[in-house]
């Protein structure tokens, strides 16, 4: 298999990227959307989706260099845009929260529907340390705040199965939502401001050169996605991946086959959370502030649809899907409230002509050639 | 005559107010095929299911090699060496021929979260050993499906299921295999190969026993050196399978009184 199909697989979305970023007309973005919704289920029809996948997935090194490649010439075209900077770099830093539900979601099969809260602990985590703390260790510290707010969820959910531990995530999710919003320390519904994120004095709210301040996020955004894509992929590519496959798949099978069903649950659990807390702490320094309206359910929602898009456990389709579903309701803002609704019909047809997602999960290879 | 490896004594199991299995004695000495039959609803399956610590007993005693399967979960059982098959193929359909054989393989993987992540050319030797090994084990039952060890399973037949479903349970060299009913939904061709290739591995696994659930008589007859009966929860005989078929309780229950 040549790495060909790959490189171009991905060299075409990046044009389309670029056409879409930079298509001002509401026609032009309609058009946009039309051609994917209607190039995608066909391209998949001719087999060319499968084959791409499968030449990304034969050639790990050239489909990683070509991503990054893609990325860095969409960053050169649209280098002084604000919005284009910032948009990449939250498809980024999504991309790192929703690799963390595809380790829940999509291996363990422990479903969460409150992976909003958990961004939001990090968003807080940054937002009261930020001031004392050096950012790399805020980083680090939303992460494991996330991982253990999530162990106290772990309890009710590891006792109860399928739609009923789903419908714990629902409840905590709120219970995080009203906890800061009545908590008048975190800020109440106002909210509390973060300040810019500073690396080892590397000022990131200061642009370089002539690029938009938000490259720098996208720099960090994608320091932190390759590392959560390349650990999510040796996760899954070992044993351990292997035992959470057995989990979801059937709890009874794995228990006789001496999986300890309540081990693997955590631990996918805890992963999880621990990379959306990192994201969320990044996320809230470069938004500049955390407010609970950013933490809703819907928020939660928009996270698992990133998973169920890009296909169930598939990690290249997470970075794909989050693109597709943070971009595009935001440059159809001319349609004002009515976006919401052509975006939810928008994602029922991506589903309705893949169920599987757009890449659909391979079969594992531990140790591909 | 060796001792026993699996002895059950007044093993009970209700479920509400029905009763699977009623006080019962059994016993399977090391490296003997025990067959299991009876009609459907007699308690075998759920005798299974009591070993291997799915399901928990409501009296009695069941002891594994000494050890008293009482209290133990699926996992410690699954260690001290018990293995099954199901009744309905439980196989894990989207994985692949490898990864069904090595969720069957668990105690002998390092699951160390350090050593998966990060240790990858240690975890890439263990791979490629328990390739090999998997690899030969499914070998011995098809050679073609060998050949395919990276496909889901879903994509094979129900005999090449069934013969993962074996080899999962094999892999891990148990002491004691459960077979639930392995000839269901294949031909009698299908499964006089199956035996076979199940009694080629065993003479290579020195002292495996196996308790073998079979509505199939002729499999029973030619692969079990004694057999016992189960109808309502009860052992209602047990012995050589020509013994166990003169039997007129036995009659009674399948054939039905008059």
């Amino acid at each position: 298999m040549s790495a060909l199909p790959g490189i171009a697989s991905i060299a075409a979305m990046a044009l389309y990227a670029a056409f879409f970023l930079h298509a001002e007309s509401q026609a032009q973005v309609l058009g946009l959307v039309a051609l994917g919704v209607i190039g995608v289920p066909v391209l998949a029809r001719v087999g060319w989706i499968a084959r791409a996948a499968a030449s990304l997935e034969a050639h790990p090194l050239a489909a990683r260099s070509a991503s990054v490649a893609a990325l860095a010439a969409i960053i050169a075209l649209f280098h002084d845009q604000h919005f284009v900077m910032l948009m990449l770099a939250s498809v980024l830093l999504y991309s790192v929260a929703c690799l963390g539900l595809t380790v829940q979601f999509g291996y363990a099969g422990v479903v969460n529907f409150a992976g909003a809260a958990f961004l939001g602990v990090g968003g807080y985590t940054s937002a009261v340390l930020g001031p004392h703390v050096p950012h790399a260790l805020v980083l680090l510290i939303g992460g494991l705040l996330a991982a253990l707010v999530g162990s106290i969820l772990i309890l009710p959910i590891l006792r109860t199965r399928g739609h009923y531990a789903a419908l714990i995530t629902v409840a905590f999710g709120i219970l995080f939502r009203t906890f800061v919003e009545v908590n008048d320390a975190l800020g109440g519904p106002q909210g509390l401001q973060v300040k810019g994120m500073n690396l080892f004095g590397w000022e990131l709210n200061s642009p370089l050169r002539n690029l938009s301040f938000y490259a720098n996020y996208v720099f960090v955004g994608l320091a932190l996605a390759a590392a959560a894509f390349v650990l999510v992929r040796r996760l899954e590519r070992s044993w351990v991946g292997l035992s959470l496959d057995a989990v979801r798949l059937d709890e009874t099978a794995a228990a006789v086959f001496g999986i300890d069903v309540a081990r693997w649950k955590i631990l996918a659990f805890t992963c999880g959370n621990f990379f959306a807390g990192i994201a969320g702490a990044a996320y809230a320094m470069m938004t500049g502030f955390v407010a609970p309206n950013s933490f809703t359910f819907g928020d939660s929602l928009i996270l698992v649809s990133i998973v169920l898009l890009g296909g169930l456990g598939s990690a290249w389709g997470v970075p794909l899907a989050a693109g597709i579903v943070l971009i595009v309701p935001e440059k159809l803002q001319a349609l004002q409230e009515y976006r919401f609704l052509l975006y939810a019909m928008l994602v029922i047809v991506i589903l309705l002509a893949r169920p599987q997602g757009l890449i659909a999960r391979p079969a594992r290879q531990y140790f591909p050639k | 005559m060796s001792e026993a490896l699996l002895s059950c004594s007044g093993l009970s199991v209700r479920f509400g107010g029905l009763v699977a299995l009623d006080a019962l004695d059994l016993e399977v000495r090391s490296g003997a095929i025990l067959g299991l039959i009876g009609p459907n609803g007699s308690g075998k399956t759920t005798l299974f299911n009591v070993i291997t610590g799915v399901y928990r007993a409501a009296g009695g005693r069941a002891q594994f090699s000494g050890q008293d399967l009482a209290g133990m979960t699926p996992q410690r059982i699954y260690a001290a060496g018990v293995t099954r098959t199901f009744q309905r193929s439980r196989l894990a359909l989207p994985l692949s021929v490898f990864d069904n054989v090595m969720i069957g393989n668990h105690r002998r993987l390092h699951h160390g979260l350090w050593f998966n992540l990060f240790q990858r050319s240690e975890l890439r030797r263990e791979f490629e050993s328990n390739l090999a090994k998997a690899r030969a084990l499914v070998a011995t039952f098809s050679a073609r499906l060998a050949g395919r060890m990276f496909d889901a399973a879903g994509a094979f037949s129900m005999i090449d299921r069934r013969r993962i479903e074996i080899c999962r349970a094999l892999v891990s060299a148990p002491r004691l295999l459960l077979l639930d009913e392995p000839s269901a939904g294949m031909t009698h061709e299908e499964t006089r190969e199956l035996m076979d290739d199940l009694l080629a591995v065993r003479s290579r696994l020195a002292g495996l026993s196996i308790v073998i659930i079979e509505h199939e008589m002729n499999v029973i007859e030619r692969v079990c050196e004694r057999c016992a009966v189960l109808n309502y929860g009860r052992k209602i005989a047990e012995g050589s399978y020509a013994q166990v078929a003169a039997d007129r309780q036995v009659q009674i229950a399948y054939l039905g009184t008059e």
